[in-house]
């Protein structure tokens, strides 16, 4: 079943790659998609529970306008710092813990942060966030901890 | 003029603000993981609007699609690049700079 799906999204994204429908390209697609998905099917989908995926994903893409806004914001906030004549910046290290389950989970949280207002994950595993802030303000974001009650949202209370 | 071509250069405009803005980041911050904040975030969305803008004067076609792709893969690729970066940093105690107190 996987090397199915795997089979099948490897060759759209070959087509998609591609654009042409001569013999040759088509016949070469499919040999490469079924060596790929041969090779990493088991690492490409895994064991699916397909309720809490499809699940998750909805949630996910109701997730996003919320993230795509903040990204707005933090490029504005960064562009303001940079250019402001006075340097307001005043960086510093905070550490917070999780209780995230999930690989998915950790990794949305940590790139979620990278990329909203001022803070950079430093490190994260599954006990705790390292946090680098560029300014005071950021920190408060962290601490009220919004999109830590979101990502988990996304994940579900079983974990997989 | 056409209208496309007015968005596409909005979005184009922006998009290069954003990037320079990075670089003088870059510049202007003091230590390395300050200088990691410009060029992780706003370089992200500066590369994303240009991308965007050449998406719109494309229209939809194939060319747009793979634009697309590209644009998806940026904002998984370069927040994981830069969080690999910093991590390293990290584990090599490179000490963050630190605000002077005020007399």
């Amino acid at each position: 079943m996987s090397f199915l799906i795997t089979a099948i999204a490897m060759f759209s994204f070959w087509i998609l790659l591609s654009g042409e429908f001569t013999f040759i390209l088509i016949t070469s697609g499919i040999v490469a998609s079924l060596i790929v998905a041969y090779l990493s099917h088991d690492i490409f989908i895994g064991k699916p529970d397909i309720k809490i995926e499809t699940r998750r994903v909805f949630k996910f893409i109701k997730y996003l306008p919320w993230l795509v806004w903040k990204v707005i914001l933090a490029n504005f906030e960064i562009a303001y710092l940079v250019l402001h004549p006075k340097m307001l910046i005043d960086p510093q290290i905070i550490r917070f813990e999780t209780d995230l389950k999930t690989d998915l989970g950790i990794v949305t949280l940590a790139n979620s942060i990278t990329l909203t207002p001022g803070t950079i994950t430093v490190e994260a595993n599954k006990e705790e966030f390292v946090i680098h802030a560029i300014w005071q303000k950021s920190v408060e974001g962290i601490i009220d901890g919004e999109m830590q009650r979101k990502v988990k949202e996304i994940e579900g209370e079983k974990s997989v | 003029m056409d209208i496309r071509t007015i968005i596409t250069a909005v979005f184009l405009g922006m998009g290069c603000f954003f990037i320079i803005v990075t670089s003088i980041g870059i510049v202007r911050f003091p230590d390395f993981y300050s200088r990691l904040h410009p060029a992780g975030k706003t370089d992200t969305v500066g590369q994303a609007l240009v991308l965007i803008g050449l998406m719109i004067y494309e229209g939809f076609s194939m060319i747009s699609i793979k634009l697309l792709i590209i644009v998806i893969f940026i904002f998984i690729a370069s927040p994981t690049a830069t969080h690999a970066v910093a991590q390293a940093a990290y584990l090599r105690e490179v000490r963050p700079w630190k605000k002077k107190e005020k007399k």
